[in-house]
């Protein structure tokens, strides 16, 4: 067989160690090869200095670039994938988009080297948001990161976590983070602090269970983590000021104490957001405030203390009245310091606060009036900006002049059309100011705002127009030279017209004012025959069509007046010439694009054709004609036609009349007869009729009243005509498939003429610069317009000149008559013009309300979510849980986790109490005022006064530390004197109560969240019924005889640690009735009776009926809760048997166990762990004894006797913990079964203390 | 809150961008050109507050600047900041990476822009500041370059000296930048 094979065999052998060798070989090269491939790779730098040495072809160089990148990612070592996520994050920042390699970015972020995890960490910080999918790969890598012992790979982490964290990661590593609060390394602590802000951003359910530790960050011992939780809680306080409230006192403190300058900007600035909140918190500070402003060299702290004194100041001035000139002139006088600082951000920021005060205080402010102006002139814009901010407050009757003249030079030398805009606007705020309150001579004010109409490119054009008008309405007295003035523009229009497009559009808006008021005051026109010229020659091409409507409006008016005038002096030729001019002209703006311009245009012109052939026929009609236009008009309330009210059974959505298809073919002849007599009936129409909002100060009526009448007049005369165009419109309307039926005829409605007036309006109002667009000039661009627009501009300069000079006679004239009349006493120069300052007309029954505006807090909806109350006490389900799918890996670690997070008692309860303590307090002071101040009175003061003497001594923090449990009013109203002694007093008295209450409290808080952990195995229901607390639901056996039994238990007095209540329950199982029944107790020194008085050490029940039973409560005071004691006593009873009566005695040992003076405390598997090796607990004691008693059973008795808690349990091993009742040392032990026999240790601070409870545990445990 | 950190040079390049809130790369390249509109434009004697740019901007929002040399350092903040703060802030910035450089320049802007993301990483987290202290801020940095050496070991050896052939053709770094004093601010540097 052998010979068989041998040779094939041995071939192969051959074969296969070539195969080795070769494949060796291949693998040996492959290493080499991508090493070296490795070593060429391109490294960030390589990538950096290839973008930049190809400069020309950039986008290609990167996109082969990425390509490489992409081959690298799909190599195996995490080098080469770092290396090329480095590039990429660098590609990010270029403004590439990386979010395919997020999967890449996790590999690398899980690497074990601190190098390429940084790197993919900064990756994912950079590129990964809310939307990232494989974010939620990354919970249990981030939670490992972050529980990771080197500091930097937790630091990393947490720092990237803050910037992609998601509502689930939130949710998932919440426990995890606020686990890290008690980090020993204030590195990781302070960013654990500041991640829980965005933890709570997204997660805000965490918020609540995760404050209180939070708040105690606040007294951590490293500055760095303290400033970091002042910070989270300034940035929550923020948005929901009146929750914190209550940390008031705490800020208060660390901002008196503290010396970190950082944090003290965030505190101030927190308390500037409290302070509207809460006036006398306001004036608590202002004393500290001012102290710091005083001293303080640091600019930014500075700065920070005016804002906030100067919000107390705003708070207080709303509500009482008090007297704060000193600290405004502080502040202003720092202010003035800043402003005047060579340093343009101390001068920024010095105006911003000014501008502040200013809203209270106008006065101070106005001292500073020069500095401010001069800062007009500064060099830096935004500088400016914010003096003109402050011009407001330094404007009045007397300087308005001149600081318009000022801002009026401004306007010409700025540069940038922004704050030339701003400018502009500022001057026709500060003059508009309340009604024009500031002016006293209205002509300046009109050449003032013509002259702005010259400033090139403004955007206000509309604002100039409307205030002009406005003006002129307002002040009858001006109107003669106002209508001068535009009688002027409107001869001019051609030059205002020659700019751009977009400058014209905006300037041009005047002259809708100019050619408004030319027309609607025509007895005031000097010329009317010129202007109505001018205002025929208006162009349809150059004029946006909303104003050309108004020309063809007010051509009309003043045709009226004219023709009025011409007939009236039998003056044919004129008539003649004017009809001529008319009808030679018109047809011109019959071509105008714009609708409405058209329509009007196309109105007047077959009036005048009616007009013509009855002055033809020498017939007068020009008084007909005037009615059209009459009418006195006046300021109407902006919100007006929203204030009429609706009258009742008016429903505005139903047909006025019947619809209008089927009264479209009857002649409206009969029904404008009727109402032709009816024009002046406007407020009818405006109540009824009146089209949705009316915004503008623009008569509405008025509007009516015209269209109305024209196009009665219309239809009167030209019916045929109308007629005719009628059908043709619905011929087309019923082509038209945008048509809606109905509405399309409106305007020849007389009942439908609100749409018509609406229309009008929108087109003298600025709102549809959309339809000017048709209007532009295409194409008529370039050298030739720039140049014709020069030329204008200089001549248009000229005439300015020649005007002003006009003007400044005039403005000359008034300041002398002013001057003349009162040179001294403001109200009497103001009256130069009458103005008609009214709110303007308001429809009857409107309400004046001003609540219209509301003011929406700017609150986003992720701060809503934490507007959540801090103070109430935690409902026992808020708990931060750990992510739900980790239920089995995290139970042990639960205790751990609900220890920090376990819920606190209620704090209400002890509040209330306080506050009851604290009126007594302030009954103490009123009793002090009223000077019948009692020896008591002043005994408890005294005490007060040394037991805060004390306090301040020993400790002073602990009255920071007690927190909400603060009574804020009495903090805020107490006076600085007592204060600090009462806060120390409080302290004390609070920690009192807490141990007080804290007792029972705590056991009805902690005890079921420790029956609730899962690795309590007694929750799992093996607990026959249901599971007692407290110890003195369970009876023991004190002594019996077959008579009487006597049980009792024993449990802590909640108001003295160091005694113990031991009921005794005595009941009678004999036949016959007892009778003098005593318990007589044995003292020792270190157990005695608590006596209620007299001296009697025994207790006594007169009598138990048979099968009856009592209970004694017997108080027994201990010397050292460390020991457990044995005392004895006995019971003597006399049994009435018929007549007899036997005397009984029967003697007893009472037991009372260390173990009775303990709490039940939870503590993480960890803690446990470190505690155990810590010298706080070093000594111990052992103990072992027997008991077939199952294992489970001994823990619960253990869990529910002695009060221990499990920290851990293994088969037949379960880890214990408490506290002592006093001073809340720690008490560990250890219980192991083995078999029948169960080992006992203990560790604890005190020997006799661990000996004696490791006895008692054994008498539990051994206990059949 | 700072909502976001940029550095970018005299020609709107960027040295380095930190979003504490989430922007395409898109918008992220789109602000960038705007506050570089913004910014260049004034001059160097004027304040170094600007009411925000529409797309950065809203209301709340400032812009707080300051120009070194080449570069501008630029922080978005909201009103919870005190702007005098904020410039301290950019101020230790700067200085610490100066030490962490020795003389910074845009150019260790350019080639390092990890370590920058690094060391502002120390100052500011998640849009909130971290660490103002510099020594601590300069003792951590060590720490973390200590650590770095250890890691990067013999593995990272050849891939240091082919880096290092690389460099040789480099032209010697010019290191035309150095930090200017700032005037006005020696106030300020005393108060942290």
């Amino acid at each position: 067989m052998s010979e068989a094979t041998g040779r094939p065999v041995h071939v192969r052998l051959f074969d296969t160690s070539q195969l080795i060798f070769q494949t060796f070989e291949e693998m040996a090269l492959k290493n080499i090869r991508s090493n070296l491939d490795r070593l060429f790779d391109k490294s960030l730098t390589d990538l950096i200095r290839g973008i930049r040495n190809n400069k020309d072809n950039e986008a290609r160089y990167i996109a082969s670039c990425i390509e490489e990148i992409k081959m690298e990612l799909k190599q195996d070592s995490t080098f080469i994938k770092a290396n090329a996520i480095e590039k990429l994050a660098y590609l990010q920042m270029l403004g590439y988009d990386i979010s395919w390699a997020s999967f890449n970015i996790i590999e690398v972020m899980v690497s074990t080297k601190y190098t390429e995890k940084r790197i993919g960490y900064l990756a994912a910080a950079q590129s990964f948001h809310d939307s990232t999918e494989v974010l939620m790969l990354t919970t249990n890598l981030i939670r490992k990161d972050i529980n990771s012992a080197n500091m930097y790979d937790c630091g990393v982490a947490l720092g990237g976590l803050a910037c992609f964290v998601t509502p689930d990661l939130a949710r998932d590593l919440a426990s995890d983070i606020v686990n890290l609060l008690t980090s020993s390394r204030p590195y990781i602590r302070k960013r654990a602090v500041l991640l829980l802000y965005k933890i709570f951003l997204k997660y805000p359910d965490a918020l609540r269970p995760t404050f209180p530790r939070l708040k105690e960050k606040l007294e951590d011992a490293d500055p760095g983590v303290q400033s970091a939780a002042v910070n989270v809680i300034c940035e929550l306080a923020r948005k929901n000021p009146k929750n914190y409230l209550t940390l008031a006192p705490v800020f208060f403190k660390l901002m008196t104490t503290s010396s970190n300058n950082w944090m003290l900007i965030k505190i101030i600035k927190l308390f500037g957001a409290l302070v509207p909140l809460e006036p006398r918190l306001g004036k608590k500070l202002l004393e500290p405030l001012t102290n710091l402003i005083n001293s303080t060299s640091a600019m930014s702290l500075l700065y920070e203390c005016i804002n906030t004194v100067i919000a107390v100041l705003i708070s207080t001035s709303a509500g009482t009245p008090g007297d704060h000139t000193t600290s405004i002139q502080l502040c202003v006088q720092k202010l003035g310091l800043l402003i005047e600082d060579a340093d343009q951000n101390l001068k920024y920021l010095g105006l911003l606060a000014m501008g502040k005060i200013l809203q209270t205080h106008p006065k101070a402010v106005q001292a500073h009036k020069d500095i401010v102006l001069r800062c007009l002139d500064d060099r830096d814009e935004s500088i400016r900006i914010r003096s003109l901010d402050l011009l407001y407050g330094m404007v009045s009757k007397k300087n308005i002049m001149e600081i318009v003249k000022k801002l009026m030079e401004h306007v010409e030398h700025a540069e940038g059309s922004h704050y030339r805009d701003e400018l502009l606007s500022r001057i026709i705020s500060i003059c508009s100011y309340n009604n024009y309150q500031y002016i006293t001579n209205f002509e300046w004010y009109i050449s003032v705002l013509v002259e702005l109409t010259k400033v090139e490119g403004t955007k206000h054009g509309a604002k100039i127009a409307e205030q002009i008008q406005d003006v002129t309405v307002r002040v009858e007295s001006i109107r003669h030279f106002s209508v001068s003035q535009m009688a002027l523009l409107v001869e001019n229009a051609n030059l205002l017209l020659s700019g751009s497009a977009q400058q014209r559009s905006n300037i041009s808006e005047v002259l809708l004012a100019a050619a408004w008021i030319c027309g609607e005051y025509s007895e005031n026109v000097r010329d009317k025959p010129s202007v109505l010229e001018a205002m025929l020659k208006a162009k349809p091409s150059l004029m946006p069509g909303h104003i050309l409507s108004v020309y063809v409006q007010n051509i009309g008016k003043l045709y009226a007046a004219l023709i009025s005038k011409a007939e009236e002096e039998e003056d044919w030729d004129a008539v003649d010439s004017l009809d001529n001019l008319m009808m030679s002209k018109l047809p011109e703006l019959e071509l105008a694009e714009h609708l409405e311009a058209q329509e009007r245009a196309c109105t007047l012109m077959a009036m005048l054709k009616v007009i013509e052939m009855y002055h033809s026929r020498k017939e007068k009609v020009a008084e007909e004609v005037a009615r059209l236009y009459e009418g006195e008009l006046n300021p109407v309330a902006t919100k007006a036609q929203r204030k009429v009210p609706v009258p009742d059974g008016l429903d505005l959505d139903s047909w006025i009349g019947d619809e209008w298809e089927e009264s479209a073919s009857e002649s409206s002849e009969d029904e404008t007869e009727k109402n032709f007599g009816q024009m002046k009936v406007r407020s009818e129409f405006a109540n009824f009729g009146g089209p949705p909002k009316y915004d503008s100060e623009e008569e509405p009526e008025k509007g009516y009243q015209k269209m109305k009448t024209k196009k009665k007049e219309h239809d009167e005369i030209t019916s045929a005509e109308l007629e005719k165009r009628r059908q043709q419109r619905e011929r087309e309307i019923q082509s038209n498939p945008y048509y809606v039926k109905g509405t399309a005829a409106a305007p020849k409605r007389p009942n439908e003429f609100p749409v018509a007036p609406k229309r009008e309006e929108n087109g003298e109002s600025s709102q549809n610069l959309s339809i000017q667009s048709p209007l532009e000039i295409p194409g008529v661009v370039g050298l030739s317009r720039y140049m014709e627009q020069q030329d204008s501009t200089l001549t248009w300069k000229n005439a300015k000149k020649e005007k002003k000079k006009e003007k400044t006679k005039k403005g000359k004239g008034k300041k002398k008559r002013a001057a003349e009349e009162s040179s001294s006493d403001e109200d009497e120069v103001a009256i130069v013009h009458q103005v008609n300052r009214n709110d303007g007309e308001m429809p009857e029954n409107a309400k004046s309300t001003d609540d219209e505006d509301e003011k929406t807090n700017g609150l986003t909806d992720e701060f809503k979510a934490l507007d959540v109350n801090l103070d109430e006490p935690l409902r026992p389900d808020e708990i931060v849980r750990g992510p739900q799918a980790y239920v089995r890996q995290s139970a042990n670690a639960r205790p751990f986790m609900q220890g920090p997070l376990q819920p606190r008692p209620p704090t209400t309860g002890p509040q209330k109490v306080i506050t009851q303590e604290q009126t007594t307090k302030k009954k103490v002071a009123k009793k002090k005022k009223n000077d019948v101040e009692t020896v008591e009175s002043a005994e408890k003061k005294m005490k007060k006064k040394k037991k805060a003497k004390a306090q301040l001594s020993n400790g002073a923090t602990s009255a920071a530390t007690s927190g909400n449990v603060f009574d804020m009013d009495n903090w805020l109203d107490e006076e600085n004197v007592v204060e600090e002694a009462a806060d120390a007093l409080k302290g004390e008295k609070k920690s009192k109560k807490k141990k007080k209450l804290g007792v029972p409290s705590r056991e009805a808080y902690e005890e079921p969240s420790g029956v609730c952990t899962p690795s309590n195995p007694f929750q799992e229901g093996d607990t026959p019924g249901p599971s007692p607390i407290g110890s003195h639901s369970h009876l023991s056996s004190l002594a019996s005889n077959g008579d009487l039994k006597a049980d009792y238990s024993i449990s802590v007095c909640p108001d003295d640690p160091s005694t113990c209540l031991v009921k005794i329950s005595l009941s009678n199982e004999g036949t016959n009735e007892m009778k003098g029944i005593e318990i007589n107790l044995c003292e020792t020194l270190n157990a005695r009776m608590a006596k209620d008085g007299d001296g009697d050490s025994s207790l006594k029940v007169s009598s138990i009926s048979p099968n009856d039973s009592t209970i004694l409560p017997l108080r027994v005071t201990v010397a050292s809760t460390a020991l457990s004691q044995k005392i004895r006593g006995s019971l003597t009873y006399f049994v009435q048997d018929g007549d007899n009566s036997n005397s009984e005695k029967l003697d007893f040992k009472l037991s009372i166990p260390a173990t009775t003076f303990l709490l039940s405390a939870t503590i993480g598997k960890e803690s446990y762990g470190v505690l155990l090796s810590s010298d706080e607990i070093d000594l111990s004691a052992s103990a072992t004894c027997s008991s077939p008693v199952p294992f489970k059973q001994i823990v619960q008795r253990i869990t529910q006797k002695a009060r221990f808690t499990v920290v851990e349990e293994v088969s037949g091993a379960a880890s214990l913990y408490a506290t002592t009742n006093i001073d809340n040392r720690p008490v560990a032990v250890l219980v192991k079964k083995t078999g029948d026999s169960i080992q006992i240790n203990g560790k604890s601070g005190d020997q006799q203390m661990i000996s004696s409870i490791v006895d008692d545990l054994r008498e539990l445990c051994s206990k059949k | 809150m700072i909502k976001a950190i940029l550095v970018f040079n005299n020609h709107g390049k960027p040295r380095l961008l930190k979003f504490y809130q989430h922007y395409s790369e898109e918008q992220q390249q789109q602000i960038v050109r705007e506050t570089f509109q913004l910014v260049s434009k004034r001059d160097d004697n004027v304040c170094n507050f600007l009411e925000g740019g529409t797309l950065i901007g809203g209301n709340d929002y400032r812009l707080i600047y300051r120009h070194y040399a080449t570069l501008y350092f630029i922080f978005c903040v909201d009103s919870s900041e005190s702007e005098l703060g904020i410039l301290d802030l950019i101020q230790v910035f700067v200085e610490t990476l100066d030490r962490c450089f020795e003389n910074v320049c845009e150019l260790d802007l350019i080639f390092h822009v990890d370590k920058v993301h690094h060391i502002l990483g120390e100052l500011v987290m998640g849009g909130m500041v971290l660490e103002t202290n510099m020594s601590e801020i300069l003792l951590r940095i060590q720490e973390q370059e200590k650590l770095e050496k250890q890691e990067a070991g013999i593995s990272a050896a050849p891939a240091r000296a082919v880096s290092a052939v690389k460099s040789m053709n480099l032209p010697q770094q010019i290191k035309d930048l150095k930090l200017p004093d700032l005037p006005g601010l020696s106030n300020l540097k005393n108060a942290f």
